[in-house]
């Protein structure tokens, strides 16, 4: 749970006597890191909802992609020592081949068994990955040099960190490149008219199998991505992972088979989050889970449905 | 596009936990032919086509399309083979309009090396605009035009059905397996499935397969009829000389009683 608290920088201490409005450079400042830390929950839904909807399986090792990625950025940078940018994009690829691999290797062997023990793999997965990173990574926090350590002036009314702008930057451009690639290339296009009818798919000469693996692949990448990213805000050990689990409640809030929805979602929760622990630290770290059960009440399909046209 | 070739299966048996779906059935298929199969509901004339077009591996038996070992592809590879087929139940993109679907249909002839092929780049966008007027010739041919950005889940059984032909043709096949192209439709709609079928065949050169039951529209339009009951042949020939065949004959009187 540690790793769930983390993140939001240094917080104003909540006043003693009574909550009283915070100052509007406070409030800019907490909206800020809550996006930032949004968007990086959004980018690890984006892998949930794209492997989601091409298989119907909820990877709930998708936070693992994440905390992996984080670690790989870290040992390239720090073996090549070529600086953050080729290390960064070294790491997200060999995760986006991790990513491939455990679908085409595994995945592709259980399609057709119940849901109950694909649920149970992919939890399985999350735990031996943890294993694993532990033992080639090691156990303690560490450390990853970014290039965004400064901090970005807004007028003179508030100072951001660059890490944060850095993220959302990233979140928009991947969030571009993402919807580009299903929109306008053939691979793009084939991987969605595959995903709403896999039959018909093959006999268009749609190499469904492999496309499904190179889905794998890109959600493993934006995880990935956003672990580094998210590394001077939370640092890097084994359970940054179980990030997972707040972008698994943000996509559930904003509709689980929609892509603006998902992240939506995920942007409202990391915005509430900070706002949440100032005004009511009774569920400091828990208010994710609050927004994810009071939506499902009210709404259990989620804010956004399916406004995600699909183009084929 | 390649000229068509002979169809030939061999032998062919599936089994499914004991049930012969298909049993030792051997039949060619003449390039330029309008070849139906007929036969009683659960007969095996679906798995026959499941078969050819690698859903489902044989038992035992072998087919051949030309050269080409059929046995050797993977499903998504039946069609660069030539064969485009369509389903009994109807297998569209269900949330993408109509001229989407067929636009799926002109995946297997788009340029297959460049990953990243983003459509708006100018090369790509050349090669679109070919495909799109592929695609516009087909959706004139089977009249769908009014269609043309309607959602298939918008859309009635019929046109539905034309949709998913058009599709099939959009793969620019040499030789189509049509399952049941006539079934839930009113006569008026099967006048004009009977007049593409003679067009598709005539004009674009295209070697049918198909599964039927309307037996009206196979003596109108089909060359040779092949029979099954249970898996198992009972008799191919001119769509008279199977009408008159006693075996089958009694095959259909045996389901009816
Ligand atoms: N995937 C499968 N698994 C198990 N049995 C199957 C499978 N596919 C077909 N069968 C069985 O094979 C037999 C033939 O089925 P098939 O669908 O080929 O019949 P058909 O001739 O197309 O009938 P219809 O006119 O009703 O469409 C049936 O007994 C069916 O239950
Ligand atoms: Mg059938």
């Amino acid at each position: 749970m540690r790793a769930m608290c983390r993140g939001h920088g240094p917080l104003p201490q909540p006043p003693t006597e009574e909550k009283v409005l915070l100052p509007l450079n406070d409030v800019i400042h907490l909206a800020i890191t809550g996006i930032a830390q949004g968007c990086a929950y959004g980018l690890i839904a984006l892998g949930f909802v794209l492997i989601y909807k091409a298989t119907e399986v909820v990877n709930f090792a998708h936070g693992e992609f994440m905390m992996l990625g984080a670690f790989a950025v870290l040992t390239f940078s720090e073996v090549l020592g070529w600086g953050f940018w080729p290390a960064f994009v070294l790491g997200c690829l060999s995760i986006a081949a991790v990513g491939y691999l455990v679908d085409a290797q595994i995945m592709r062997r259980i399609i057709g068994e119940s849901q109950a023990s694909i649920f149970i793999l992919t939890v399985a997965f999350g735990f031996i990955f943890r294993a694993l990173a532990g033992m080639m990574f090691g156990w303690n926090t560490r450390s990853l040099d970014t290039p965004f350590d400064g901090k970005i002036a807004i007028g003179n009314l508030v100072e951001i960190n660059s890490d944060r702008v850095a993220i959302i930057i990233a979140t928009v451009l991947l969030v571009g490149a993402i919807y580009l690639f299903f929109g306008r290339t053939r691979y793009g296009v084939a991987m969605q008219a595959a995903s709403q009818n896999q039959l018909a798919a093959f006999y268009m000469g749609i190499p469904v199998k492999r496309l499904v693996s190179l889905t794998w692949a890109i959600g493993a990448f934006i995880a990935a991505a956003a672990g580094a990213l998210l590394a001077p805000m939370t640092q890097i050990d084994t359970t940054i992972g179980l990030l997972g689990i707040k972008a698994l409640a943000g996509a559930i809030v904003g509709g689980f088979g929609s892509i603006p929805g998902a992240l939506l979602g995920c942007i409202l929760i990391g915005v509430i989050e900070p706002f949440a622990d100032y005004y009511l630290p009774g569920i400091k770290g828990v208010s994710a889970y609050v927004v994810m059960l009071v939506v499902l009440f009210v709404r259990p399909e989620g804010l956004i449905v399916q406004t995600y046209q699909k183009k084929v | 596009m390649s000229v068509a070739k002979t169809l030939s299966v061999r032998n062919l048996s599936i089994e499914f936990g004991g049930v012969h779906a298909v049993e030792d059935i051997s039949f060619d298929v003449a390039p330029g032919e309008t070849f139906a199969i007929i036969g009683p509901n659960g007969a095996g004339k679906s798995t026959i086509f499941n078969l050819i077009s690698r859903l489902y591996t044989p038992t035992a038996g072998t087919m051949h399309y030309g050269e080409q070992d059929l046995l050797r592809l993977p499903a998504h590879k039946i069609v660069h083979a030539g064969i485009g087929r369509t389903f009994q139940n109807i297998e569209l993109f269900e949330h993408a309009t109509v001229l989407q679907n067929l636009m799926v249909g002109r995946h297997s002839h788009m340029r297959a090396n460049p990953f990243l092929n983003f459509a708006f780049l100018p090369g790509v966008r050349k090669s679109e605009i070919e495909h799109r007027r592929k695609v516009e010739d087909i959706i004139d041919f089977l009249e769908i035009a009014q269609y043309r950005e309607q959602k298939i889940s918008d859309l009635s059984y019929g046109a539905r059905k034309n949709v998913e032909l058009a599709r099939a043709l959009c793969t620019e096949p040499t030789l189509l397996l049509l399952d049941e192209p006539a079934s839930g439709l009113n006569n008026e709609e099967t006048d004009d499935v009977s007049f593409w079928l003679d067009d598709i065949k005539h004009d674009l050169g295209i070697t049918i397969v198909m599964v039927e039951h309307d037996m009206n529209l196979v003596g109108q339009v089909a060359d040779r009829v092949m029979a099954i009951n249970n898996g198992r042949l009972l008799a191919i020939g001119t769509p008279d000389e199977v009408r008159n065949d006693v075996e089958v004959q009694r095959a259909y009187l045996g389901v009816a009683a």
